[in-house]
């Protein structure tokens, strides 16, 4: 086993000491704390640096400017992802689970996988959920409003209402639902480097990991449900037994943390920004507008590497072949190049074409399950509640990939 | 108009074999294409308005060219001899798709059976079998050799291609070819209705989704190329004109209604609007014959109107 690692591996370069050409060098860490907590200034020198420039402390390259992020994105030919979209190279070092079928593998083997996923989260198949979840947002609401006085707008709207219907959709049994959440933030402190982030979330996953993987299993899915749609592709053969499960794990994985992220930080920008909330009050259509604007405007997933293919020419600069390369969704989303008044949240822009939910072949397949959740909770939001007023100092629970909130105090003033 | 991909041009044109053109579309502006997988068809729509699909049988890791191959159909309804007759190198073409309704089951073991220009949707998927590592073999048949396009492309396999000229050796070996379902064996067929009649007929009985074939089933209904409309927004009744070559989300936009989008090439669905009156012209990559025919939403970024008048649920 030790010796096929070694041959398969043998091949690949190890990373190059400095860049070749003339690419800038940068010396920050985007990974650590400071950086986690407040991104945008490193952010914004990355893209004043240039449209590509290589972090020492990693040996990676990165792009922060929208035009070659939405490229590098785009570009599956040339990006390749099933040497992983972490800063580990899978041709080097195992990965922590088997590779993702549709994140970390590129065509062919990602064509009927991705095919399978896409066909069930359709916007035309969740069509069917629309009226449930709204009603089941008009009751998370009514709950906040009942409870009265200050809230937790992570734990008790932006947690409650996806772990609600999320979870049902999929068709998961009752029991260790609670084992959702930190098993996404796991896997995405796991695209970063092993730093403290990382090692000390690592202590106590196992009983997730195996929580995780005994739900993916056929005979634990509800009839109906998302997981048994995927099933029943494997009895069409529109995919294997053996691919079925791994299909369910990335809506575990990347279904729950993601959209709560999402939904507090819109949740937050209301907060924050009250004139856009009373925006959202006069012609509540606007709620998918204003997700799509959150989005982009805090990027929930602030990150994912790529692998050069081959020699790559990015804006004049050369990533060389096997070098792993950092996209910085976050700050395509914030570049004056691309946006304008890019750091405003404004409900008045049009947020389409932003790389919050990446772009291209592995542009987020959950993002109509998203939305369509944004839409319910916003929505029922807007009916009941005049105004979202920020009680306290929000807090942030730092991650490798996500951009989180770990506490939002809020207050909701009910409509008259 | 370049900027959501919907018209090419036609970058190079030859006779691959007799009665049959080979096509390679670019972008006008040289821009990437939308992505495709094997099995997948676009609708090309010819100057005149006329549409017809085609599998496309190129490379896909070359994102900026689509190859399609074109039958000379003798009794055809003239889309074909106009792409042989008429149609040169830089005219420009419209767009629709790609889709997919033949796509590579996922196997271990794979039979390919294609009959004369049912060649087209098999040559990417014998590439991707390539890359999977699993093992394949193409039964191809043909009039007659001369008639058999990419033999040349194909020799390189060897003794996985059995070619299969009828003149010369009679109708195609199809029982001892398909002989019996395995659960890791998967038969994909594409070719003339007889030979998929023969093909099911054969195979009557086996597990779902161990053949799958494709059809080719001619358009309904011709385009209307880049006409202008009007849609009505059911909401307020308020009426926004769409122009000739304009998007009808940037119709909408510049008329103050905002509907999210986020591929603008009809890829990823964000901008399904519901469609409650007039018939829609569907150029996305999303819905099935069945959706497509009924009418009952579409994507603004990329399709267009059929009737002077789209009521939409906006």
């Amino acid at each position: 086993m030790t010796s096929t690692t070694t041959d398969a591996t043998a091949s690949i370069p190890p990373p190059a000491p400095e860049p070749g050409g003339d690419v800038p060098v940068l010396d920050v860490d985007p990974f650590s704390p400071e950086v986690l907590l407040d991104p945008l200034p490193m952010q914004h020198e990355l893209r004043e640096t240039g449209p590509l420039a290589y972090l020492s402390r990693y040996g990676v390259y990165a792009m922060g400017r929208y035009a070659d992020v939405h490229a590098a994105l785009t570009n599956w030919q040339g990006f390749i992802s099933s040497a992983g979209v972490g800063v580990s190279d899978f041709r080097r070092e195992p990965p922590w689970r088997p590779p993702s079928l549709l994140l970390e593998a590129d065509p062919p083997h990602h064509d009927a996988p991705r095919a399978v996923l896409t066909s069930i989260l359709s916007a035309r198949a969740l069509r069917r959920l629309r009226d449930r979840w709204l009603e089941d947002a008009r009751e998370v609401v009514a709950a906040a409003l009942a409870r009265g006085g200050d809230l937790d707008g992570v734990a008790d709207l932006a947690e409650v209402f996806p772990l609600r219907v999320f979870p049902d959709a999929v068709g998961l049994g009752p029991d260790g639902r609670e084992h959702l959440i930190p098993y996404g933030s796991f896997a995405f402190n796991a695209f970063g480097p092993r730093n403290d982030l990382l090692t000390s979330a690592e202590r106590d996953i196992g009983p997730t990991i195996a929580w995780i993987g005994e739900q993916c299993r056929r005979e634990n899915l509800a009839p109906g449900g998302f997981g048994a749609q995927i099933w029943a592709a494997s009895d069409r053969g529109d995919i294997t037994p053996e691919q079925a499960p791994l299909v369910v794990r990335s809506l575990l994985t990347a279904g729950v943390d993601t959209t709560v992220n999402g939904l507090a930080a819109c949740l937050h920008a209301f907060a924050t920004h009250p004139d856009q909330y009373a925006r959202l009050r006069a012609e509540p259509a606007l709620a998918r507008v204003a997700f799509d604007e959150a989005v982009r405007w805090e990027s929930p997933v602030q990150t994912f590497f790529r692998t050069a293919e081959v020699d790559i020419d990015v804006s004049g600069f050369r990533v060389p072949a096997d070098r792993k390369i950092l996209m910085f969704l976050g700050s395509a989303n914030r570049d004056p190049r691309r946006w304008q008044a890019s750091d405003a949240f404004d409900l008045g822009r049009d947020p389409s074409g932003h790389v919050g939910f990446g772009m291209g072949l592995h542009q987020c397949a959950g993002q109509h399950v998203a939305r369509l959740e944004a839409e319910a909770l916003f929505t029922a939001l807007a009916e009941r509640v005049e105004r979202v007023e920020l009680v306290g100092e929000p807090t942030r629970k730092p991650n490798n990939t996500l951009r989180t909130w770990q506490q939002l105090p809020i207050r909701l003033v009910p409509t008259g | 108009m370049s900027e959501t991909g919907r018209t090419l041009v036609v970058a190079d044109k030859r006779l691959v074999a007799a009665g049959v053109a080979a096509i390679e579309l670019r972008d006008p502006d040289g821009a990437r294409l939308p992505d495709w997988t094997p099995g997948s068809h676009i609708d090309l729509v010819l100057p005149d308005g006329v549409v017809r699909q085609y599998s496309l049988c190129g490379d896909r890791r070359d994102a900026h060219v689509y190859r399609i191959a074109v039958l000379r159909e003798v009794a055809g309804r003239g889309g074909s001899a106009q792409v042989h007759d008429r149609l040169v190198v830089s005219d420009r073409v419209g767009l629709g798709g790609p889709r997919n309704a033949f796509r590579l089951a996922p196997a271990a073991r794979y039979l390919f059976v294609a009959g004369g220009i049912g060649i087209t949707p098999i040559l990417p998927m014998i590439d991707a079998a390539e890359r999977l590592g699993a093992q394949w073999q193409l039964l191809y048949g043909g009039r007659s050799r001369a008639s058999m396009a990419f033999l040349d492309d194909l020799s390189r396999y060897g003794d996985r291609v059995v070619v299969h000229p009828v003149d010369e050796a009679g109708l195609l070996p199809l029982d001892a070819h398909l002989g019996e379902p395995a659960p890791d064996r998967k038969v994909h067929v594409c070719g003339p209705g007889p030979l998929l009649d023969a093909v099911h007929a054969r195979c009557a009985g086996w597990p779902a989704g161990s053949l799958r074939t494709e059809r080719f089933v001619a358009a309904e209904v011709d385009a209307t190329n880049d006409r202008a409309f009007d849609v009505e927004l059911a909401s307020s009744g308020r009426t926004v004109p769409v122009g000739p070559g304009i998007p009808v989300v940037d119709a909408l936009r510049a008329a103050g209604v905002s509907v999210l989008t986020s591929c603008r090439r009809g890829l990823c669905g964000t901008c399904e609007v519901d469609v409650l009156d007039g018939v829609p012209d569907h150029r996305d990559s999303l819905l099935d014959d069945e959706e497509r025919r009924s009418g009952r939403s579409m994507f603004v970024c990329v399709s267009r109107s059929r009737t002077p008048r789209l009521v939409l649920d906006l």
